[in-house]
């Protein structure tokens, strides 16, 4: 009986890693998506202000669909994941 | 066709129930979280679950040749009677852990029904206990730690970065993070588990010589066993949604996010590494992980009995599967009097959870209410007076 440490320990840095590098692109997503310009937000959002500190700016949709986009492709390679077996 | 004996007929019938079972069982792992903010409405939740446990089933080309990744020697005079006997022993306590809403891995009851069923019915020489160490012990304390810590940093983090922003952006922005991530398990869940039953089915079909040796699984198992676990998904175990979504802790959406998103990596790596661990282990560990990355009270008392239960699953299964394999090596009239005793049980375990119901309409309403001897008399109704109950009792 061989217990294979080293690989145990690399999946769970890994797992570690990735799970923390996505849900933080995510939230940066989340948050930069709360930041467009007033004008461009069609929702409740503009009738009542987010955080006053909050700053604004024409990139945060950019922004946020980069990090979207990010978050889907490490969905993506998860999926492929599932399907090499 | 004509090598299709009636055990081979029952077996299979069996193994699909076991299927039914783990999809109920296992709802919970994908769905609990992201029913419990209200990303999905239940009866959503269990349909997408379930048309994706079918869609994993076809997603695999790998061929499920064994069945329990070498735990049990399967050449070593495992008989159809023995693959039938741990099969009725993984559904008995399925359903027994399932009656008390405690979510437990559907893989180790497998795992723990085959040891018991082989013990009895070839010798200890055909259990490899190195591999139980290595394939099961070991990834059980691990996975759920390393989810947990995985979900809690996440979800500190994502706490941090989103504290300025508005409640509505952040709760649909993570409500629809919550559905990617809840959907992928879900998938992956398909994958994996869907090719357990298909490989137990298509391992009775080569030792009977319906098929040749090696063969993959033909089109029609593939598809009763997706099909199998589908419904047994869709019924969606809501015992055990509830328990993991409303009793651990008060889960909101960004939680959901990182017990999820942890969940499922965890689970993703692992299967890439050749790691075989529980979902329900991972998710558990991930949303206790993101309860106190997100700073909400969790239920320890919860805790301790879940874990439990985890740790009772693989040898009470044993245990059942051992005395199944006992009755079931007698001949024909064994193996039916094994199939009437395990589909009396399953019947009178549904209907004593008829009184205490748990239904989509339900599920978040009542916080989760499982009386403080349950685990223990889970034990006792299998294990009466060993001193694996003595254990939990004072572990309870």
């Amino acid at each position: 009986m061989t217990v294979n440490w080293s690989a145990l320990g690399s999946t769970a840095a890994v797992s570690l890693l990735l799970t923390v590098a996505v849900v933080v692109l995510f939230s940066l997503g989340v948050a930069a998506l709360s930041r467009r310009p007033a004008e461009a937000s069609t929702d409740a959002s503009a009738a009542t202000p987010a955080a006053p500190a909050a700053p604004r700016g024409p990139l945060a949709l950019p922004a946020a669909t980069l990090c979207f986009a990010v978050c889907a492709a490490a969905v993506g390679y998860g999926l492929y994941l599932i399907a090499a077996g | 066709m004509e090598h299709i004996t009636f055990l081979v007929t029952v077996v299979i019938i069996t193994a699909l129930a076991f299927d039914f079972t783990n999809g109920f069982h296992d709802t919970a792992n994908a769905m609990a979280t992201s029913i419990s903010t209200g990303a999905l409405r239940p009866r959503v939740a269990v349909t997408i679950a379930a048309l994706l446990n079918f869609g994993g089933a076809f997603l695999s080309v790998q061929v499920a040749k064994t069945i329990s990744g070498g735990i049990v020697h399967e050449n070593s005079g495992i008989s159809p009677a023995v693959v039938f006997a741990a099969l009725i022993g993984a559904i008995v306590w399925n359903l027994a852990t399932w009656r008390f809403g405690m979510p437990s891995s559907s893989s180790h009851a497998l795992y723990g029904g085959l040891i018991g069923a082989a013990l009895i019915g070839a010798g200890t020489h055909a259990v490899d206990f190195g591999v139980v160490v290595t394939k099961i012990i070991i990834p059980l304390v691990a996975s759920p730690i390393v989810a947990g810590i995985a979900a809690a940093a996440a979800t500190w983090l994502a706490r941090l970065i989103t504290r300025r922003t508005d409640e509505t952006t952040s709760g649909t922005g993570f409500r629809a993070g919550q559905i990617a991530s809840s959907s992928l398990v879900s998938l992956a869940h398909g994958t994996s588990d869907g090719q357990k039953t298909m490989g137990v089915i298509t391992l009775t079909l080569v030792t009977c010589g319906a098929l040749p040796g090696g063969s993959t699984p033909p089109v029609w198992v593939i598809i009763a066993a997706g099909t199998a676990m589908a419904i047994g998904t869709y019924a969606g175990g809501w015992r055990i949604i509830r328990a993991l979504g409303k009793g651990l802790t008060d889960i909101k959406p960004v939680q959901g996010l990182g017990a999820q998103t942890a969940a499922g990596t965890v689970i993703l790596a692992s299967s890439h590494m050749g790691f075989g661990l529980s979902t329900t282990q991972v998710c558990t560990g991930g949303i206790l992980g993101a309860g106190v990355g997100g700073r909400t009270a969790i239920n320890w008392s919860l805790v301790r009995r879940m874990v439990a239960a985890w740790c009772l699953t693989l040898p009470a299964a044993a245990v059942a599967g051992g005395l199944a394999e006992l009755l079931a090596r007698t001949g024909t009239p064994g193996v039916v009097g094994v199939g009437v005793i395990g589909a009396a049980f399953a019947a009178w375990v549904y209907a004593s959870s008829r009184a205490t119901k748990v239904t989509a309409g339900n599920v978040n309403t009542v916080a989760v209410d499982i009386p403080a001897g349950a685990s223990a008399a889970v034990a006792g109704g299998l294990l009466p007076g060993t001193a694996t109950t003595q254990t939990l009792d004072s572990a309870a």
